[in-house]
């Protein structure tokens, strides 16, 4: 281990290699990734995996997230807080993170989907849209 | 404030300006924190839309105010801060800015106003071995649930104190210490047990009871399932180690560095239900057992009376060597009384015995 | 009484009254076949007691050709359960915790997955073991209430642990209550019971060879 990550303090340096090994998580995981695929292929239908409902150990949220890679498509969002959506390199397979005001992490969600539903406009947003531009025009 | 009871959530939102977009965001994450299913989010979103603001009533009986100081601090801020706009919270000694006479006329009058549909959370336990141990505004601990339960369409315990008694309630118990389903048996209870309870798990209930305006599915000693339906063993990422029968031994050992299995240092990991393992604390940076330290036991009963921290699981939590030593003492001397008695039946059962002799047989 | 009352009865109050009963009995079944004596042997002896007593206790353990082709699978049952009960017993992690705090001093343990694989080998031994009883006429026919109780009690214990283990079934508070309570049955039935053979059996072993070396003859 000669490789250190610069963040972390001397003092509390554990030799903790779970994620490497021991873990039984993170392959399950990318094969339920794998299978949601195939549905989608073959049905359209699209499948979300809640990241917290995982016991995950320490370093192997970052092991799935690196593992799945970054693609073309990287959108943020400003709605209570900043949210990230971001298409892996396995296309369909998008990472949505919600954060609160304070940049916190609040919820992580696998989406395997040709697009996340809180991508598109909605239509309530859609009609409130064009009510406000209506009157913006009138009184113009 | 009167006027946001009437609206229901959804309109309440609409009426801040919040999109729909954002609506989805917040009913994702309300999903999450409540453990339920990605697939239950479009219904959440139905059941949101149309929910109304609850009144919430808030009494806190013998407890430290960690229940409510681990609710303040669930991490969810913006989310969280939509849940109290969606609640109406009319009474809680810690948070409400009124004292005194108009502190309990705002209970009262949240009490009438909304009988029989009033949400009642309570932390703490309730003496019952003198009403003067604990008291709000001269009433007793007992009298002011009593007289709160009788209007709340649900109960919600917080944290183990008023769940099982908690820490109050711990041997020899001095104040008689007892918990609100000790008292209360007409009403459908909800138990937060924890201590403290995992913030987003009292969120989550609050939610789940403004969301869907019912009960969530309990266990068999009143927790929701959803967050104490599994172990902490069984869904702790140190598990294989315990499996394989790694085990740290002492705190700063090679197994301790390593992450092994805490059973040793009495972990109460095993017949511990929480969701500590997959929600985490402090923003979900970590839990006890990723920061080196077995698991209490807190949302059990009794957890304080289980025979020490550091005990593990498979020990005995009475002294039995000293039981031995005194039992083989007391045996030691009962066996040679009794195998003196024994000796002596056998003696005069041979001083009886006759002998027989040639002479007896031919006769 | 809830389910966490129940598992510190059984860690508590219960496993106490569990020793003292194990322990008292025990001592008491020892002394009383210790102080009823023998009577003085008279005739010359040919041999010495002690070297032929002390032969017997080691040599028992290994069942000479004759026996062993006669009930190859009486013996061969009988070892593979004793031998797990001991591994079960005596060599799982959470267990030697158990005798540390107690005795005060622990012992190597072995990797669980080799004590859960001979827990379910030593269960279906005990299996075999009651199966054939029951099918062998005679065995059947000089079986008795005791017998069953015994093996019911011995038998207990592992599935009761295995199922703690595997947390089968039940809430894991009440599946560790009951295996505990299991063991506690066992010690509590032990001295007065035929699984007193266990401290016994070198006792009668001893004996045996003794009447042998005594006469000059072999056991």
């Amino acid at each position: 281990m000669s490789e250190t990550t610069p963040h972390q303090p001397d003092a509390v340096k554990f030799n903790i290699q779970i994620g490497d090994t021991l873990t039984h998580n993170v392959k399950p995981l990318l094969h339920e990734i794998k299978h949601a695929l195939d549905k989608l292929i073959e049905t359209g239908k699209s499948t979300i995996i809640d990241l917290r409902s995982i016991p995950l150990a320490p370093g192997e949220e970052e092991k799935i997230l690196n593992t799945l890679g970054q693609g073309e498509v990287q959108a943020q969002l400003n709605a209570l807080g900043l949210s990230e959506i971001t298409e892996t390199q396995y296309a369909g397979v998008w990472i949505v993170t919600h954060y609160n005001d304070e940049q916190h992490v609040i919820s992580r969600f696998i989406e395997v989907t040709t697009m996340p539903e809180i991508l598109c406009s909605q239509t309530e947003d859609v009609m409130e849209a064009y009510s406000r531009l209506t009157l913006d025009l009138a009184d113009t | 404030m009167t006027n946001n009871k009437d609206k229901t959530l959804g309109e309440t939102l609409r009426s801040q300006g919040i999109s729909r977009r954002s609506f989805l965001k917040y009913c994702a994450a309300t999903a999450s924190m409540m453990a339920l299913s990605p697939a239950m989010i479009p219904k959440i979103a139905h059941a949101l839309e149309s929910a109304r603001r609850p009144s919430v009533i808030w009494l806190s009986f013998q407890e430290c105010t960690g229940c409510t100081e681990s609710l303040t601090r669930a991490h969810t801020a913006t989310i969280e801060s939509l849940i109290f706009d969606a609640i109406s919270l009319d009474y809680h000694h810690t948070l409400q800015a009124a004292s005194g006479h108009a502190a309990e006329e705002a209970r009262e009058a949240a009490m009438k106003e909304n009988f029989g549909k009033y949400l009642l959370v309570v932390d703490g336990s309730i003496p019952m071995d003198n009403p003067g141990y604990s008291t709000i505004a001269g009433i007793s601990n007992y009298d002011m649930l009593m007289e709160s339960a009788k209007g709340a369409a649900a109960i919600i315990a917080v944290g183990t104190c008023a769940t099982y008694g908690g820490i109050p309630h711990a041997n020899p118990n001095p104040t008689g210490a007892v918990s609100v389903g000790d008292l209360i048996k007409d009403k459908p209870i909800i138990n937060v047990p924890g201590c403290p309870p995992i913030p987003v798990v009292i969120t989550g209930v609050l939610t789940h009871f403004l969301t869907f305006g019912t009960i969530p599915e309990l266990d068999h000693i009143g927790r929701p399932k959803v967050f104490y339906g599994q172990s902490i063993h069984d869904r702790c990422y140190r598990r294989p180690f315990y499996d394989k029968g790694l085990f740290a031994e002492t705190f700063d050992d090679e197994g301790a560095k390593k992450g092994w299995c805490l059973y040793k240092l009495g972990c109460k990991g095993p017949t511990t239900y929480n969701a500590c393992a997959t929600t985490k604390w402090n923003d979900g940076t970590s839990w006890p057992i990723e920061a080196g330290h077995p698991c209490l036991g807190c949302s059990e009963p009794d957890f304080w009376d289980g025979g020490g921290f550091y005990k593990s699981l498979s020990m005995p939590t009475e002294n039995i060597a000293q039981t031995a030593v005194y039992a083989a003492a007391g045996a030691v001397a009962a066996g040679v009384a009794l195998g003196a008695m024994n000796k002596s039946k056998k003696n005069s059962a041979a001083k009886a015995h006759n002998k027989t002799t040639i002479d007896d047989l031919e006769k | 009484m809830n389910e966490i009352e129940f598992l510190s009865w059984v860690r508590g109050q219960g496993f106490q009254i569990a020793v003292i009963i194990f322990i008292a009995g025990v001592i008491i079944r020892f002394a009383e076949i210790l102080l009823l004596g023998r009577k003085a042997n008279i005739a010359e002896a040919k041999g010495s007691e002690m070297s032929g007593g002390m032969r017997t206790i080691v040599s028992r353990s290994f069942p000479d050709k004759n026996t062993f082709q006669r009930s190859t699978f009486t013996v061969v049952a009988g070892y593979i359960f004793h031998i797990g009960l001991f591994v079960t017993i005596f060599l799982f992690a959470p267990h030697i915790l158990m005798f540390k705090d107690v005795i005060g001093f622990g012992w190597p343990s072995l990797p669980t997955p080799i004590v859960d694989a001979m827990a379910v080998v030593t269960i279906i031994a005990l299996l075999a073991v009651l199966t054939h009883r029951m099918r062998d006429t005679v065995l059947k026919f000089i079986t008795t209430k005791e017998d069953y109780l015994v093996w019911m009690l011995t038998i207990l214990p592992l599935i009761t642990g295995y199922m703690a283990f595997h947390r089968i079934g039940m809430t894991a508070p009440t599946l560790l209550a009951i295996h505990i309570l299991s063991v506690e049955l066992l010690l509590v039935v032990f001295p007065f019971t035929k699984l007193m053979h266990a401290f016994t059996f070198a006792l009668s072993r001893w004996y045996n060879g003794a009447i042998s070396g005594y006469r000059g003859v072999q056991s």
